[in-house]
């Protein structure tokens, strides 16, 4: 007996064993894939077990975290939710994050390794960091003036500080509340169907992520490349152009809307915003130089992130003249996002120099020492000081006596360009008011402030659509918030 | 291990010169003790931190509480079988340790609900049972004598739920008066007292009864095969009735190993493999709960694939796959998520979670230690009743582990059992700590040193003469069931 006593203790030996693989197999090897199953909700009940770092404007946080007592325990609240919507995005237990949620995610959640004091020290504690915040270069009085100059009309607002490429203020509308995503269950359901359904796209960033064809406001960019590749020298010389002016191979003729620009020079060209001469212009820098100057201001660029990414503004690579010549003037297949043209305006008011725009100005740990921080960094140049000298002659004019006299500010030297761009098949759509500005305060050595408006749905009437009428004083409220609160050095 | 015997002083009475003084280890087993204790406490206090952040008040009563019990138990053992195994009890109360903290820490999730005082009520119950079998039962083979009037009682215990309502679609529990307890966890010990004595009594007509068949295969005589294969169609029949699969599963290997040990004859292995295989296809086939578990076990995810969301071994397997190697801390895992039966059924998961691989193996091979401790003392011993019943009872042991082990991570279909020791549950916690009392019996006995003198230890019987290691029988030793 004693044999098969040795047998049983044997078999059971035996058990133990498999039981251990089995064991080993299933907590280390295929540990990995269980994490990774969509229907193990380990991950998200991590994620929200603790409360999200906030996101911070002029030191203020605009974000919270509510205990909904729940799984996915702590819901994101958001204070001023649509004005700062297209800053912040939305952190959903439901639908993910977006903008600035999504983008420094890792600080917010808590997972960024810049957040442990120690190396490994929650690795080994097996403890996680409470999130950390993101800080925002955003100002808060910039962004309310242009979210209440815009006043619920669809459109956006991009502004940026042209010596640094800090955005100031990013503004689209009309806007949502992305408090009303928070959680899980048929409200958050209810509510993201509805702000998807919704024709006038709430939940569009428009500053960042939608596309306008630019219009006139892109006459700057055909100035700029006319002075750097030396086709116009003198800016007051006249261009014998006729108005209208015949596009090259074709019998179209383009119209001008303002009268007096047979003949004129490019200075009253930009100053009155005379299609003809620039169409005219553009054709002749020829289809590499103007692809070449669109792209140092930013233009073909699909990878640049702020830290949100930014749609890419386009301009055709290859075009016929006609073609050429509509691009010129920003139509044709030209389109450009609000901020790409507030660095536009930036580029010219920073005397040639394009700075990279960023959102985050530093992300600390939760008890506010630094873990990274937002820097000023170059993305080439767009022009020379000359011509960038030149041209803040030329939009300053544009709104001393041209065009744009809406955006005048009395105290501080303003430059701009309108734009009206037409759109839809057979150019039947409703047309986009544009306006590109920057501001520099008299006594100040750098201008204070970029600022690119567009609106769509400016005016009932097609008539009144005009960049001077319906973008124009935005883009002054907006400046004047930017003068009247400069950026404080840390 | 002289040395440290060596200054632990012994209040038992000194041992006839000669004798070995060093067997008992009894100071062994007060240290071990003392390190059980110390190890629940610290779980305690683990999880009350865990979960608020400061000491839960208390501790100081817990930790006594504690103590006293191990002390308790300790004195038992050291008064009346001084020679048991040092291993048994600190293992065995190491286990129930543990088994609270869990329950206690899965109380967190259930805050209507709180269960560990109960479990530490059933726990006191069963320690007291543990002292009172030690102390009472002053041999095993007393139990040799009850054979009938245990499976008489065994069968009367496991009919009785039949004629209360089902709780989760079995008809296990007895509920009377705010009280429920499943009585087919006492049927294991009485089913295995039974077996032991019914094949102490006939193995040698076992072993070599019979007409040959065909090569060394021989067909039983009916008069021996007749009422062991009745009872075991009746106890199978009462938990098919009852729909409690586990525990027919038990009793089936329980009765397999048992009558291999006996008789030595590997065609008990294959007819019973035979019909575990028949029994097993039959069951998986035809009954629903059955079918959808064999389901589950071939593919776990199948219902997230589904879109149902994940089923409860789903669950649970990502628990176990969230542990990870060293586990994500007591208090700091999901395993709530498992829903149903988390702190009864899938309590392992919880430890595989909290405590990882490293947690998970040690326990593991705490029941290795324990049911190495049971064979161990089947070795000893010189009584075929005695070498049978501490070979039953280690088996419950290991067979119950490897059932729900297997179970729950994946490895065998998953049959509804208690975890022994570990899992919530009164009925199970109580069987267990009899059944480690019996084996601290029994390893006392296997353990005591042999008198020179005729009679045994005690007194009570001439123990038989040494069994030959491969003999298959001593007709000597086969008159222990009156017939």
């Amino acid at each position: 007996m004693i044999r098969y006593i040795r047998w049983c203790a044997y078999f059971c030996a035996l058990l133990l064993a498999a039981l251990l693989v089995n064991v080993a197999r299933v907590q280390v090897w295929e540990s990995a894939a269980a994490a990774s199953n969509p229907a193990n909700k380990r991950p998200a009940i991590q994620r929200y077990a603790e409360r999200r770092g906030d996101i911070l404007v002029d030191g203020r946080p605009v974000t919270g975290s509510r205990d909904s007592g729940q799984l996915l325990r702590y819901e994101r609240t958001y204070r001023n939710g649509p004005l700062y919507a297209p800053v912040t995005g939305f952190s959903s237990q439901t639908y993910g994050t977006s903008f600035i949620e999504r983008a420094e995610d890792r600080i917010l959640a808590g997972t960024d390794p810049g957040l442990s004091a120690f190396p490994l020290w929650y690795e080994l504690s097996r403890g996680r960091p409470p999130g950390g915040d993101a800080a925002t270069t955003i100002r808060a009085a910039v962004q309310l003036a242009a979210y209440t100059g815009l006043g619920g009309k669809r459109g956006a607002v991009a502004a940026v500080e042209p010596a640094t490429g800090r955005v100031l203020a990013l503004v689209s509308s009309p806007s949502y509340d992305p408090s009303e995503l928070s959680g899980t269950g048929a409200r958050v359901k209810a509510a993201w169907a509805r702000l998807n359904a919704d024709p006038a796209r709430p939940m569009l960033n428009r500053a960042l992520r939608e596309t306008y064809p630019p219009g006139s406001t892109f006459k700057i960019v055909t100035a700029a490349a006319a002075l750097d590749s030396g086709v116009v020298t003198d800016v007051d010389a006249p261009t014998e152009t006729p108005d209208p002016y015949p596009l090259p191979g074709t019998s179209t003729l383009l119209p001008n809307t303002s009268t007096g620009c047979a003949d004129a020079s490019m200075a009253e060209a930009v100053q009155w915003s005379c299609n003809t001469v620039m169409a005219k212009i553009g054709v002749r820098v020829g289809l590499r130089g103007m692809v070449e100057a669109a792209r140092r201001f930013g233009f073909n660029d699909g990878g640049l992130y702020v830290p949100s990414w930014v749609s890419r503004s386009n301009f055709d690579t290859d075009m016929s003249p006609d073609q050429l010549a509509l691009s010129a003037i920003g139509q044709f297949n030209t389109t450009a996002t609000p901020l790409q043209m507030a660095m536009v305006a930036a580029a010219v008011a920073n005397g040639g120099e394009v700075l990279s725009p960023y959102l985050v100005d530093r992300t600390t740990q939760a008890d506010g020492s630094q873990v990274r921080r937002g820097d000023r960094r170059g993305l080439g140049r767009a022009m020379s000081p000359a011509t960038a000298l030149r041209l803040q002659e030329l939009m300053v004019k544009v709104v001393e006596d041209g065009t744009g006299r809406n955006a005048a500010i009395p105290g501080a030297t303003v430059g701009g360009k309108t734009g009206t761009a037409q759109h839809g098949v057979g150019n039947a759509g409703t047309p986009y008011a544009w306006f590109i500005s920057w501001a520099k305060a008299q006594d100040a050595p750098f201008p204070a402030v970029a600022v690119a408006v567009v609106v769509e749905d400016a005016s009932a009437r097609r008539g009144d659509i005009s960049g001077n009428s319906a973008a124009a004083p935005i883009a002054r409220a907006v400046m004047q918030a930017a003068l009247a609160t400069p950026t404080r050095r840390r | 291990m002289s040395a440290l015997t060596a200054k632990v002083a012994e209040p038992a009475p000194p041992p006839p010169p000669g004798a070995h003084a060093h067997r008992r280890r009894r100071g062994v087993e007060l240290t071990l003790l003392a390190g059980a204790v110390l190890v629940c406490v610290l779980g305690y206090l683990y999880v009350a931190v865990a979960d608020g952040g400061h000491l839960p008040r208390p501790t100081p009563r817990y930790a006594g509480g504690l103590a006293a019990a191990a002390l308790l138990a300790h004195l038992a053992v050291r008064l009346r079988a001084p020679y048991a195994d040092p291993l048994v009890l600190p293992i065995a109360f190491l286990l129930n340790g543990l088994g609270l903290v869990l329950i206690q820490r899965l109380d967190l999730t259930t805050p209507g609900h709180p269960t560990a005082g109960e479990q530490l009520r059933w726990s006191a119950l069963g320690l007291a049972l543990f002292v009172l079998v030690v102390a009472a039962l002053r041999d095993h083979r007393a139990l040799q004598r009850y054979a009938y009037l245990s499976v008489a009682v065994a069968l009367a215990l496991m009919l009785v739920p039949v004629f209360f309502p089902a709780v989760n679609g079995a008809h296990i529990w007895i509920r009377f008066a705010g009280f429920s307890f499943q009585p087919g966890e006492f049927a294991k010990i009485l089913l295995a007292v039974f077996f032991a004595a019914y094949l102490a009594a006939n193995r040698t007509a076992l072993a070599l009864g019979g007409r040959r068949l065909f090569w060394k295969l021989k067909l039983l005589p009916g008069r021996v095969l007749g009422p062991i294969l009745a009872i075991w169609l009746l106890s199978v029949g009462v938990l098919v009735l009852e729909r409690d699969l586990g525990t027919s599963l038990l009793f089936f290997g329980l009765f397999v190993i048992m009558l291999f040990t006996a008789t030595g004859r590997i065609g008990w292995i294959a007819i019973g493999l035979i019909l575990a295989a028949l029994g097993a296809y039959a069951v998986g086939t035809f009954e629903p709960h059955v079918h959808s578990r064999v389901e589950d076990w071939l593919n776990p995810f199948a219902s997230i694939e589904r879109g149902e969301g994940p089923g409860q071994l789903a669950q649970s397997l990502f628990a176990f796959g969230a542990g990870g190697l060293l586990g994500s801390g007591l208090g700091h895992g999901q395993s709530f998520l498992i829903g149903f039966a988390a702190k009864s059924d899938f309590i392992l998961a919880t430890a595989g979670e909290e405590l990882g691989l490293v947690g998970l193996s040690a326990i593991l091979l705490l029941y290795g230690l324990l049911v190495a401790r049971g064979f161990r003392a089947g070795l000893g011993l010189r009584d075929p009743f005695g070498r049978l019943l501490a070979t039953g009872l280690a088996s419950i042991v290991a067979l119950q582990v490897f059932v729900i082990t297997g179970g729950v991570t994946g490895l065998i279909p998953l049959t509804g059992m208690a975890m022994p020791f570990l899992a919530q549950g009164g009925s199970s916690v109580v069987t267990n700590w009899i059944i480690v009392a019996l084996l601290v019996r029994l390893s006392d006995c296997a353990r005591r040193p042999r008198p020179d003198g005729p009679d045994g230890p005690d007194g009570t019987e001439p123990t038989g003469p040494p069994e030959p290691p491969t003999g298959p029988a001593d007709p000597a030793e086969t008159t222990g069931v009156a017939r």
